[in-house]
């Protein structure tokens, strides 16, 4: 007998699928219309016919003036919304002069240590134009309050700003490793952050409920929408436990997937993951605003899938990548840069992947017809098996007594890791082929020159701190950190005295390390 | 979590027993993919493997060295900081008198600063698509002659 192939997610594919997949298959009930629920085609009646997905390319390095001449680059290119890269001590609520953060200021994002910073980084940008996302999670709040502080010195009023955060916390437990706080009091940060931005910034997506970490530390497609949409579940519950109305909040919680090359199970996947989140929003949740039931996402390409060999083959990966997110419905998409195995990209690269999207966008005819697999044999069995493994993955997460409980476990880890173990034996073992390292390699690479972070931006980024600590008014800082304090221990919303200190100068890590005071920090239970 | 004393075969079939290896993450990078699989692999292939956990500063890696007398340890950095850290490492391992230890080091690292790590003293360097077998067959060179040094010379 054929051994039967085997999807990433170890699902099988059969080598011809025909109208006896679907014989049982009920479309009304199953796709419904594009825009209506399930949602299963797209979360808009004219998907790409209207116009196409947001091209939104995640860039930032250095300092807030480098970051600043290359977002006045990408606008000029035709991109159209900003995403913002912070650097791993911004990210850790670190200001650059703790030694700490010491070789990493700059490095993989922008250092913003204060208000000054923020406002260098969108100096000449209009905010009431541009929606900007900000990868930032744990301090997400404090990056999150000095984007509206500047937007407001622009003239730009909270209800005109549009955007993101990402504010997954729960998925840095799980992957990439970046919490600040332990889960409870991360999750009360979130539920504040909810709350004022229902009030205070009505049009910006308060979180960006992330599978791509996951499937970047080894996470199977099923894997990466399960954990996902448990996670957002989780966050459900917070919200509505902290007395929020559900369709007062769930119309502006996002999403967050990768784009492997495996092109037929990542449509699948996409679409499978809008069916069911749809249907917990509406069964499990009561929510009745459809915009509530609809599960919109950002993608990015898949970085772990691209080689430091032979580097220009990436393009090639990319772009069957970033075809697989817009055959699946995305609403935003960053594809890579090809040189990103090897260093930050390039600026030559970064143009090339933007130029990616641009060709799948205007030159082909994908976009011309709204969920071009609909009825698909293949598609359709993958996206129904997809979506069964899924289910049962989410429910062995719930019998763990929810996200939180299972990641105090290590339950998510463990399955993830036990993935990116097998993938890694599969190529040593050349089971798996990755054109370039096991097969096709080259005996001598060519030389790549790599871009650069000057090593100057540290002291830099040190000295403007030390000045900034020098100018402002020390006690103003004080009081409104003493307040911010008093929030965290009691229940009113944090971040109202976390503006006003930013207001006053206070830099991000004073603001981080003022809750570490009440809240203490995440020690982890890590083993292999 | 594995065991100390397995005993696989040696080279020339002699039975001995694997080293022990300190696998590290160092700095505010939490992305440990690769640590981990190397953390597997190497258990797998017999070594007795310590893995830090995330966010360690060179002082805490150097610390965990010491306190279990590895012979070899790996450093996992995909942050671009791979340089500064490396460096400060070295020199309190150089402090602690173990600069002996055997040093690797993996991550996005561009080539110029695998010839860097190299001058600085690292013993092997492995980026992106760096084999697993590979990886395994550099600790058992490094920390064979280890084992040899053990037996009494005769």
């Amino acid at each position: 007998m054929e051994p039967v192939a085997r999807s990433e997610s170890g699902l099988p594919i059969k080598p011809l699928y025909d109208g006896w997949d679907l014989a049982e298959f009920d479309a009304d009930a199953r796709l419904g219309a594009p825009g209506r629920y399930p949602f299963t085609r797209g979360v808009y009646p004219t998907m790409y016919t209207g116009r196409p997905w947001t091209m939104r390319q995640y860039a930032g390095f250095g300092t807030a003036k480098e970051s600043n001449e290359r977002y006045h680059e990408l606008v000029n290119a035709g991109t159209g919304g900003l995403s913002v890269a912070f650097d791993l001590p911004t990210q850790m609520g670190h200001d650059s002069d703790e030694a700490v953060a010491q070789g990493e200021v700059g490095k993989v994002g922008v250092a913003i240590d204060s208000l000054d910073d923020m406002r260098t980084l969108f100096q000449g940008l209009p905010l009431d134009k541009v929606s900007t996302s900000m990868t930032i999670n744990a301090p997400a709040s404090t990056l999150l309050l000095m984007y509206q502080l500047v937007a407001a010195e622009q003239g730009v009023s909270g209800s005109r700003l549009t955007g993101t955060i990402q504010n997954d916390v729960l998925k840095e437990y799980i992957a990439r490793g970046t919490y600040i706080f332990p889960p409870k009091q991360s999750l009360r940060l979130i539920s504040d952050i909810f709350a004022y931005c229902h009030r205070e910034l009505p049009r910006w997506n308060t979180i960006s409920i992330s599978g791509y970490h996951m499937a970047e530390a080894g996470a199977t497609p099923v894997q990466e929408i399960a954990f996902t949409l448990a996670n957002a579940k989780e966050y459900v519950r917070t919200a509505i436990a902290a007395g929020l109305d559900v369709d007062d909040f769930a119309p502006r919680l996002s999403f967050f997937f990768v784009a492997r090359t495996t092109l037929l199970e990542e449509v699948a996947k996409f679409r499978a993951a809008r069916r069911m989140w749809a249907r917990i929003m509406r069964d499990e949740f009561g929510a009745k605003n459809p915009k509530s039931q609809m599960l919109r996402f950002h993608t990015q390409t898949a970085g772990v899938q691209l080689t430091a060999q032979q580097p220009e083959v990436n393009l090639v990966r990319v772009a069957l990548q970033g075809l697989g997110a817009v055959l699946g419905g995305t609403q935003s998409l960053h594809t890579n840069s090809y040189d990103e195995a090897i260093a930050l990209p390039t600026q030559k690269a970064a143009r090339l992947a933007l130029r990616t999207q641009q060709v799948i966008a205007y030159e082909t005819d994908v976009t011309r017809t709204v969920d071009p697999f609909a009825g698909s044999y293949v598609v359709e069995s993958m996206t129904d098996d997809i979506e069964a493994a899924a289910m049962e993955l989410i429910q062995a997460v719930e019998d763990r007594g929810g996200a939180v409980a299972a990641i105090e476990q290590g339950f998510q880890k463990s399955e993830i890791e036990r993935s990116a173990y097998r993938v890694a034996l599969e190529i040593d073992h050349q089971e798996r082929t990755v054109v370039g390292v096991n097969k096709y390699a080259l005996d001598e690479e060519e030389p790549y020159e790599p871009l650069r972070v000057d090593p100057r931006i540290e002291a830099e980024q040190c000295e403007r701190l030390a000045l900034l600590r020098k100018e402002r008014d020390g006690d103003a800082v004080e009081r409104a950190l003493d307040d911010l304090r008093t929030a965290a221990r009691g229940s009113d919303n944090v971040l109202f005295p976390m503006r006003e200190a930013l207001r006053h100068r206070a830099t991000g890590g004073e603001v981080a390390h003022a809750l570490r005071d009440v809240w203490g920090a995440h020690v982890p239970v890590d083993t292999f | 979590m594995n065991s100390p004393h397995q005993k696989l075969p040696g080279p020339g079939g002699a039975i001995a027993p694997r080293a022990r290896v300190v696998i590290a993450k160092p700095g505010l990078d939490g992305h440990d993919r690769g640590a981990k699989v190397i953390a597997r692999a190497l258990r797998d292939a017999g070594y007795e493997v310590i893995y830090t956990g995330l966010h360690q500063t060179p002082e805490q890696i150097v610390a965990t060295v010491i306190a279990e007398d590895a012979p070899l340890l790996g450093l996992s950095v995909l942050s671009g900081a791979h340089l500064s850290i490396v460096e400060r490492v070295l020199a309190l391992l150089e402090r602690q008198d173990a600069a002996d230890t055997k040093l690797l080091v993996g991550g996005i690292i561009p080539d110029a600063d695998v010839r860097a790590l190299e001058a600085m003293g690292v013993d092997a360097v492995f980026t992106p698509g760096a084999g697993i077998a590979g990886i395994v067959e550099t600790v058992h060179r490094l920390t064979t002659h280890l084992n040899d040094a053990l037996e009494p010379a005769c």
